[in-house]
């Protein structure tokens, strides 16, 4: 039985839960995302193990009230390990109609709903699609509704600053937040400091948004709230002894990137062209100056990508980074890297699809893309990330294979991991092992054709070097000497070495492991990427039920792990949930003829843990 | 920088079998550029030529430095990556009027607005070569080709105008086979701090023959050919009797001649090689109405890009002392288990 399960059966009664779903849901003006950034960093400090999922629409401003304007932040912290965003929500902060009425369809029966009454107005309730009022109707009465006006309040509390009405209002979400606080008892310390950093410049502003905190938290010390609407006592989750921070995965892959440098004691050229969900790794190398690291924002996908190639070319490690549209136009240029053999990393925060698609939407369907889109035979390692702080470890990786390889790498994280925040233990370098990049000197004997024989790896020989000028191109390369050659043998040798060189990877990493459960049985959960932490609850919940289940996370898509084959011949059944329509398991299927079903969805949200749940017993029948 | 030996024109020459046509103005060039090379005083191993696709990009794989020979209209941003990488190089962007015009048309603009410190050559000859001779950005209406049987219809670029136009602050334009004068502006290019951008006209012997012949014939050359110099009056003719009068009630230039009806040499325009008004009615004049100017069209420094991206890194780093990985992800708020 799972810790959300038990919240159903007794939402009402319990103060003392071991894990807790809250949703902040209103205007992508309302600041739900800044709250729910405040909540969460509080709820780490507190010592709970959480997820976060935030949820927000494309639109900047979207019209006041409109529902495809609703912007939602979900927090699931616990005492135990906490690996999604939570399937069900406990406590739904809904700031006007538009946000309850969107929202309102994942709130547990009997679960509690906060609501900003003075939102309920007339207009707003038609355009959310309201008849009535559905904090006075009844319609609500199978969940706890505590309806307050909060805008009264806000503007009564930061009355003594002089703030005009429309910056008075926007301190609503502050005053909610103060509200939630109080009801997890949550430390206000951390959120006031950054109020405070946040609005250095306008210290009235910064004053009134305290203000309004704090009045929310009073306001649940003293007000009369509904029968067995207290407290909640989340107790602290076990957690491995160390330094924390909280992280996205956003973050941590900037973080990754740099450490890869320093590990691979080369510079980066990071290149990149604005575009959601994946310009935030831009804008997060770019503060990291005092680094080796140049960014440069081109003035295409394209430029991007040709720039970090150029940049590799000239000696120092290129990288570019975009989704799925973008990755699309760098394919041309993703292939003169193969061809080139220049080290390069792409990274791919994937997102909702095709074209502009669902560009704030999760989504993992570029797989095809990463292992098959480029013209011609162009075999290049494609790796994933798993959660947040797995960003940083696969980050270093893609270094790593790209700076021994001498090849392009393609990473694939998507938007939910890019967005979504947990507690991170701050890893420590020099537990990594260093893997410097050799740079050719020698002008006896070379060739820009020369490679490693153990790794196939062609040899880098950077602009400045005296004694190795030498020219590279997209044309068909001669094998021994590297220039330009139209020889039919030599162009299937040149093929198959390239081919070999990426097959060859599979040698230099490790070997895949069960995630959880038995090596061998009745049914193995495949996945990849974000789907993890899902599938790990998934499975955690299925074993403890008695089911013979395991789970295995693949992070190299290609070349993958040489043991793979035999250690999925080993299940009698293979599901593999992923956010598209069947990528991986086409592959999976394909690759080593296994008979393995997938299990799809592409709603632009993240797999719920009762969706894998019901996914594994219908491959398996109830019975375990 | 001093190059320790005296390198000559055998220095910068690959073993590589030369594949133009017979005849192409890119022998000419590549003759050029390969004397001028060891004239630059400079280590040989600082010298990077980039290119894109067409028969112009084939240009790297001989020239005995490194090279590069990428895709279809990207070189300029394959150039600002090496740059970037290493502001140290001496970058040469090699590309032609399709594969900067057409299909990297943006990335050329770009790279002059960012006035990254590249010397763009681009090799005008007004048509597709490598594809077998479809008309291009360049080709004047009615030209006719596999694609416009009939003659295209649609306007061409001005590539000097364009560049002026994108912001750049080095425009020269010179000619296939004048290796002198060729070698002038290139030196002016490449001493030049930040994006050059050199226009050569260019004869394609095979699908767009004597395209240039006008301005190429030393027999016409004289009429159609305007050969600029900074703080000289703009003279030209066979006779070295006409010149280049501003008309300040059109702002438009014309042509005098001199001695009729009162003009003398104090009437004509003088070259002002930093004056951007000027530079952009220049790029205007198209024969045979008018001689078309050669030389420095213009030519107003500023700082190149990869020189301020280099300076913001290094304030940083002086502000923000000792880079400490750890102490970056340390950063932020933080909390203790044990």
């Amino acid at each position: 039985m799972s810790v959300v399960e038990k919240e159903i059966e007794a939402p009402a009664s319990s103060s003392s839960s071991s894990a807790v779903v809250v949703r902040f849901a209103g205007d992508s003006g309302d600041g739900m995302q800044l709250t729910g950034s405040n909540f969460t960093e509080a709820t780490a400090l507190h010592g709970n193990d959480l997820a976060t999922f935030p949820d927000f629409p494309a639109e900047i401003r979207a019209p006041a009230g409109a529902t495809f304007g609703v912007s939602a932040f979900q927090i699931y912290f616990g005492a135990d390990e906490v690996t999604t965003a939570g399937d069900d929500v406990d406590v739904l902060v809904a700031m006007n109609p538009a946000a309850l009425i969107t929202n309102l369809k994942d709130l547990l029966p009997g679960g509690l709903i906060i609501a900003d009454a003075d939102a309920f107005t007339d207009k707003n309730l038609v355009r959310a699609g309201y008849k009535e009022n559905p904090l006075e109707d009844g319609s609500l009465d199978g969940y706890r509704l505590i309806s307050i006006d909060i805008t009264k309040q806000v503007i009564a509390s930061v009355e003594p600053y002089g703030l005009s009405h429309k910056f008075a209002v926007r301190c609503k979400n502050m005053w909610t937040l103060g509200l939630v606080m109080w009801l997890f008892d949550r430390d206000r310390t951390i959120t006031i400091d950054n109020l405070k950093a946040k609005f250095k410049s306008r210290p009235e502003i910064a004053d009134a948004n305290v203000a309004a905190l704090n009045a929310g938290h009073s306001y649940g010390e003293t007000a009369e709230l509904p029968t067995g609407v207290e407290v909640y006592r989340i107790p602290r989750a076990e957690v491995e002894p160390g330094l924390y921070r909280n992280t996205t995965g956003t973050e941590a892959l900037a973080f990754g990137l740099i450490a890869g440098g320093l590990l691979a004691e080369v510079p980066l050229t990071f290149a990149s062209y604005p575009i959601t969900p994946a310009s935030s790794l831009l804008h997060s190398l770019a503060q990291y100056k005092e680094f080796d690291v140049v960014t440069f924002q081109a003035e295409d996908e394209i430029a991007a990508v040709c720039a970090a190639i150029g940049a590799s070319f000239g000696g120092t490690l290129g990288v570019t980074s975009s989704s799925g549209p973008g990755i699309a136009l760098k394919g041309e240029a993703i292939a003169l890297a193969c061809a080139t053999e220049l080290p390069l990393i792409v990274v791919n925060t994937q997102r909702g699809g095709p074209s502009t698609g669902m560009p704030t939407k999760t989504e993992q369907s570029d797989l095809n893309q990463a292992l098959f889109g480029r013209h011609a035979d162009t075999p290049m390692p494609v790796i994933s990330t798993a959660t947040p702080g797995d960003c940083f470890e696969v980050a270093i990786e893609a270094v790593r294979l790209a700076t021994k390889f001498s090849t392009p790498v393609m990473l694939l994280s998507d938007g939910y991991l890019a967005n979504a925040a947990e507690p991170w233990k701050v890893p420590d370098l020099e537990q990594f092992e260093k893997f410097p990049v050799k740079f050719e000197t020698n002008p006896d004997g070379f060739e820009p054709a020369n490679r490693d024989p153990e790794t196939l790896a062609r040899v880098w020989a950077k602009p400045g070097t005296k004694g190795l000028e030498h020219r590279i191109g997209g044309i068909e390369r001669d094998f021994v000497t590297g220039d330009i050659s139209y020889d039919p043998d030599n162009h299937q040798k040149m093929t198959d070495v390239r081919k070999a060189k990426v097959e060859g990877i599979s040698q230099h990493i490790p070997k895949q492991s069960v995630s959880q459960g038995n090596e061998s049985g009745k049914l193995a959960v495949v996945g990849w990427g974000s789907t993890y932490g899902a599938i790990r609850q998934a499975v955690k919940r299925c074993r403890a039920e008695g089911y013979d289940v395991s789970h295995i996370h693949i992070r190299y898509l290609n070349p993958m792990p040489s043991n793979l084959e035999s250690l999925l011949k080993g299940f009698d059944q293979i599901l593999v949930p992923e956010m598209n329509t069947g990528q991986l398991v086409d592959v999976l299927r394909a690759k080593f003829l296994v008979d393995a079903k997938g299990l799809n969805k592409v709603s632009g949200q993240p797999f719920k843990i009762r969706e894998i749940t019901d996914g594994i017993k219908a491959l398996m029948g109830e019975q375990a | 920088m001093n190059a320790p030996e005296k390198l000559t024109i055998k220095d910068f020459s690959t073993d590589q079998e030369v594949r133009w046509c017979p005849g192409c103005g890119d022998y000419a060039i590549l003759k050029t550029v390969q004397k001028l090379m060891p004239e630059l005083d400079q280590p040989k191993e600082n010298t990077v030529f980039v290119s894109g696709i067409g028969c112009s990009s084939r240009f790297p794989y001989y020239m005995e430095t490194y090279g590069f020979h990428t895709i279809h209209g990207r070189a300029p941003s394959i150039a600002t990556g090496v740059k970037l990488s290493n502001p140290d190089l001496d970058v040469w962007v090699i590309t032609g009027d399709g594969d900067a015009l057409s299909i990297g048309g943006n990335h050329t603009m770009h790279a002059l607005r960012r006035n990254v410190d590249l010397q763009i050559l681009l090799f005008n000859n007004q048509i597709y070569g490598l594809t077998k001779g479809q008309y291009s950005p360049t080709s004047k209406v009615g030209t006719k080709s596999p694609s416009t049987p009939d003659g295209s219809v649609d306007m061409p670029l001005n590539p000097c105008s364009f560049a002026l136009g994108a912001g750049a602050r080095f425009v020269a334009r010179s000619i296939d086979t004048e290796a002198k004068h060729l070698t002038t502006v290139l030196k002016r290019a490449h001493a030049h701090e930040g994006a050059s951008f050199v226009e050569i006209y260019q004869n394609c012997p095979v699908y767009n023959d004597g395209i240039f012949e006008l301005i190429k014939e030393k027999k016409t050359a004289g009429e159609t050919r305007l050969v600029l110099e900074h703080g000289q009056p703009m003279i030209f003719g066979t006779e070295r009797d006409k010149g280049i009068k501003l008309n300040a009630s059109t702002l438009a230039l014309e042509v005098v001649t001199l001695g009729e009806d009162g003009v003398t040499e104090e009437d004509l325009v003088v070259h002002d090689e930093t004056n951007r008004m000027l530079a952009q009615l220049l790029t205007q004049l198209r024969a045979p109405e008018f001689p078309e100017p050669v030389g420095i069209i213009y030519c107003n420094p500023e700082t190149a890009y990869e020189d301020s991206v280099y300076e913001q890194i290094k304030t940083v780093r002086e502000k923000k002392g000792l880079a400490d990985f750890t102490n970056a992800l340390k950063s932020g708020h933080t909390w203790t288990v044990s």
